[in-house]
């Protein structure tokens, strides 16, 4: 079995599978029943400055999108950081971290935008001897409205700002939270380094609404007749994470930011994907609020095997590998060229191709009158919607067109050069090709 | 050139060797990858999953349905035979309609279980297909365990045994491991000779000495395993055979059913086995459908159950009863038998109509008579050949709840065990249980 031990900032853990500061991190016994389950570590749901606490609504707090058979694809919540007092979460977190020593514990804050704010919460959190903190710029309801959360998230100068307070007073790593909700990511990321951050987690959750109750007209979740809009999370987000994750990574300024990723993790190819775009480990939230936390047993043998598999020791041996390979549309090869096949002893005849290909594509799929189905080659751009609309795993495969063929659709010949849009003719703003 | 269905006596070659290979295939054929993804997307993944509390050896089913789900059927294949090294097996012959898919959540909500039984197949397959035996010996703890009868509960036993670093050598009285996995499980369950593959590969982990042809009374008395071995486990299963005591038992063509599957598994030709035009089986349990339904798979034109209660008390599950009437067996209630006539062969077998008062059968006086040119008996088999010194109980070893006998230094479990349903997945949970009260007792 692969070793998955994963070094964070000077923080080990067992293994790269953190949970996010969220209701599972909420309180000493959620925590201590994840480590249990066995979760490398924790980030302990946002604590609020001294004093009496903020509170919720009693509920609904959450609303959802589901896929096919109820299940959760999307989770959509309305509730703020912890409404426990801070006295009582400095005490949990204190006893939790004694408990487990080789577990990573981080506190993840969020104060008003004064320095006085953050000066008087860091010690009280250095004192509980946690592995460091993580800064909470992402809430998008609830706590922008005061002029925290997501409206700092925004503001990359109050990002750099509050980062250096919390490097001037509290000793261990610190970690930035960022949110989505913003044009362009790598303004936060640089603001969070020129703070002198640590490290970037990212991403909070996402601005939305899920729903609408028809009946009393209003969104979901409603209360008492009214809704709001709220932060969106769980394997829907995972793609606007992915991205935000691999443009932090490839950006030359912030590539050597270590990043800690959320968004929609639910299984160990989940992990591995984000891992492999430059994050150092991941932290979960919704699969573990969807199934509980023995999701993180599937994750650990999962990620291992493939480990193995691919005769990688250490999660260092691949974290970031695919970094290299994410690149601007502009610079994909135009020169590689493929087709899709479809492999009739797998086809069960749905025409799902078909209706994809001929309304809203190509046309490059035949059916006949006995419903056998192929792939007309003069036709095909290789766009690969088929690929995706199949119900059955790999039965549209895309092959490849080797160099010297004929590309039937074109009638040219394949080349095995590499050119791109950059130098193409058709582009007003080519350069000259050397 | 194949006999028919009407040829009359007992021969062979009844159907073209052809309809016999489709009719012993796979009773339910391995899933593909597509077939595992889409029974694997129904789970719910349920807290302290009633599934996983039904299963006798306690596979944490959700863990390996998700392993499957999320792409790694070797994980799952593992996840499964940590809890039941005989989980490949387990999954062609459990009872899942009984067990785990009974109390499957959407058994509940639609009437539909998850195919755990299936996905179990599916996950084993692949690790098995891939020749990898995930386990490695313990350092060894120069301890020696002797294991009598090489079934799942012995087999069981000797792997974790092996496992843990002890030195076992297990005995069988047959020339073959594998038990009942070997010599009874229907064929159209266990194809391909996965009974003796199965073994091949749980024989891997290292540690482990098989010596057969060695009976437990005859070429081995516990006495002697006790003083040149640490501790003993008996799986000597159950090798007696209850009597008809009905008149004309002994006539040729009445035979133990038990003996014809035996003599049907070990069969290197299906069509070379001869098989009654009329079969009679006697008894209501899973060996009863067994003889049964694998005699009409060879052919015979008429093979009846006659069984001496009514339906709800037959032993044989009601996926079995429907299996064996789906294959043209004819299912008789409060049948049962008063005499088999003939001329020193079997001919016609007369059953008397049974009444149940007080809970006990009795017959109402009335008779029928069925050709019958083979009577198969399979009325229950009990404990033959125990070492005297240990205690029974209700017929069978007694033992407690972490398999020790009344001997010290011995243990035992399996069908020849008191306590648990007689099944192929009791045997390795206990087996397995046994192994580690061992371990702990050697071990101080």
């Amino acid at each position: 079995m692969a070793d998955l031990t994963t070094e964070f900032l000077g923080i080990k853990s067992p293994n790269p599978f953190w949970l996010a500061s969220a209701p599972p991190t909420d309180k000493e016994y959620n925590v201590r029943r994840a480590f249990e389950a066995g979760w490398g570590g924790v980030v302990w749901k946002t604590l609020g400055s001294e004093g009496p606490p903020v509170v919720n609504v009693n509920g609904p707090r959450y609303g959802a999108i589901f896929g096919a058979d109820r299940r959760l694809l999307g989770l959509n919540n309305i509730e703020l950081i912890t409404d426990r007092s801070l006295e009582i979460n400095l005490e949990e977190i204190t006893r939790v971290k004694k408990d487990y020593p080789d577990r990573a514990v981080i506190v993840s804050i969020m104060v008003p935008c004064e320095e006085e704010a953050w000066k008087a919460i860091l010690p009280k959190v250095e004192a509980t001897g946690a592995d460091g903190i993580e800064l909470n710029f992402g809430c998008p309801h609830g706590m922008a409205e005061r002029g925290m959360g997501a409206a700092v998230g925004q503001v990359p100068e109050y990002i750099q700002m509050v980062t250096e307070w919390c490097k001037k007073y509290y000793s261990k790593p610190v970690i930035v939270k960022l949110t989505p909700n913003i044009t362009d990511v790598r303004f936060p990321a640089r603001a969070a380094k020129a703070g002198g951050g640590d490290a970037v987690s990212l991403i909070n959750t996402i601005n939305s609404i899920v729903s609408v109750d028809l009946d009393q007209m209003a969104p979901e979740p409603t209360v008492g007749g009214k809704g709001t809009h709220g932060g969106y999370c769980g394997p829907a987000v995972k793609p606007i994470a992915m991205n935000m994750v691999a443009e932090i990574a490839r950006c030359p300024e912030t590539h050597d930011l270590p990043i800690s990723a959320i968004g929609g993790v639910t299984t160990w190819k989940d992990a591995a994907e984000f891992m492999a775009l430059g994050a150092g480990n991941v932290q979960v939230c919704t699969a573990a609020m969807t199934y509980g936390f023995n999701v993180v047993k599937e994750m650990i043998s999962g990620l291992s095997d493939w480990m193995d598999e691919k005769g990688y020791t250490s999660t260092q041996d691949f974290i970031g590998m695919a970094v290299p390979n994410v690149t601007d549309w502009q610079y994909l090869d135009l020169n590689y060229i493929a087709k899709a096949k479809i492999n009739q002893d797998d086809c069960i005849s749905c025409g799902r191709c078909f209706a994809a290909c001929e309304d809203t594509s190509h046309q490059a799929i035949e059916m006949s009158a006995d419903r056998v189905f192929t792939v007309k080659d003069d036709e095909c751009v290789a766009c690969n919607l088929c690929v995706n609309v199949c119900p059955i795993e790999g039965c549209i495969t895309m092959e490849q067109v080797p160099a010297g063929q004929i590309d039937e659709r074109t009638g040219k010949v394949v080349s095995d050069e590499y050119a791109n849009w950059t130098t193409h003719p058709n582009n007003p703003s080519a350069t000259a090709a050397e | 050139m194949a006999s028919s269905h009407q040829a009359s006596g007992i021969q062979a070659g009844r159907l073209a060797a052809a309809d016999i290979a489709d009719n012993f295939g796979d009773l339910h054929p391995a899933y593909d990858a597509h077939e595992a993804a889409v029974a694997a997307d129904r789970c719910y993944f349920c807290y302290d999953a009633p599934c996983m509390t039904a299963c006798p050896t306690s596979i944490d089913i959700p863990q390996f349905i998700r392993e499957i789900q999320a792409g790694h059927p070797s994980s799952a294949a593992k996840t499964i035979l940590d809890q039941n090294i005989l989980g490949g097996m387990c999954a062609r012959v459990c009872p899942t309609e009984t067990l785990c898919e009974e109390a499957c959540v959407r058994e509940a909500a639609e009437g539909k279980p998850v195919e755990i039984g299936r996905l179990q197949r599916f996950a084993t397959d692949t690790l098995m297909e891939k020749d990898v035996h995930p386990y490695s010996r313990a350092a060894s703890t120069g301890k020696r365990v002797a294991v009598v009868g090489a079934g799942p509960a012995g087999l069981s036993a000797a792997h974790r045994l092996a496992m843990l670093g002890h030195d076992v050598v297990v005995y069988d009285a047959k020339s073959k491991a594998g038990g009942l996995n070997e010599f009874g499980i229907a064929a159209y369950k266990s194809t391909e000779n996965f009974a003796a593959r199965e073994v091949e590969w749980l024989l891997k982990i290292g540690g482990i000495t098989m010596d057969y042809g060695k009976k437990l009374g005859a070429d081995l008395s516990l006495d002697g395993l006790k003083a040149d071995y640490d501790a003993v486990f008996l799986s000597i299963g159950l090798a007696g055979v209850n009597a008809l005591r009905a008149a004309g038992e002994d006539m040729d063509g009445v035979r133990d059913a038990v003996d014809f599957i035996e003599e049907l598994r070990q069969a290197e030709d299906l069509s070379a086995l001869p098989v009654g035009r009329n079969v009679v089986v006697i008894g209501g349990g899973m060996t009863a459908v067994d003889a049964a339904v694998q005699s009409k798979l060879l052919g015979a034109e008429n093979v009846t159950i006659a069984y001496r209660r009514d339906r709800e008390a037959m032993g044989a599950s009601r996926f079995e009863q429907d299996l064996a009437a789906s294959k043209g067996v004819t299912l008789m209630f409060n049948v049962m038998p008063k005499a088999i006539h003939g001329d020193g062969a079997a001919a016609e077998i007369e059953l008397e109509y049974t009444q149940v008062e007080d809970g006990r059968v009795r017959g109402t006086g009335e008779t029928v008579r069925l050709a019958a040119e083979q009577v198969y008996k399979a009325i229950g088999q009990s404990l033959q050949g125990q070492p005297e010194a240990v205690e029974l109980e209700g017929g069978k070893i007694m033992v407690d709840a972490t398999g020790r006998t009344s001997v010290a230094q011995v243990w035992a479990g399996g069908d020849c065990a008191s306590g648990g349903e007689d099944l192929t997945v009791t045997a390795v949970a206990e087996g397995r249980d046994a192994a580690m009260d061992i371990h702990a007792s050697l071990m101080g």
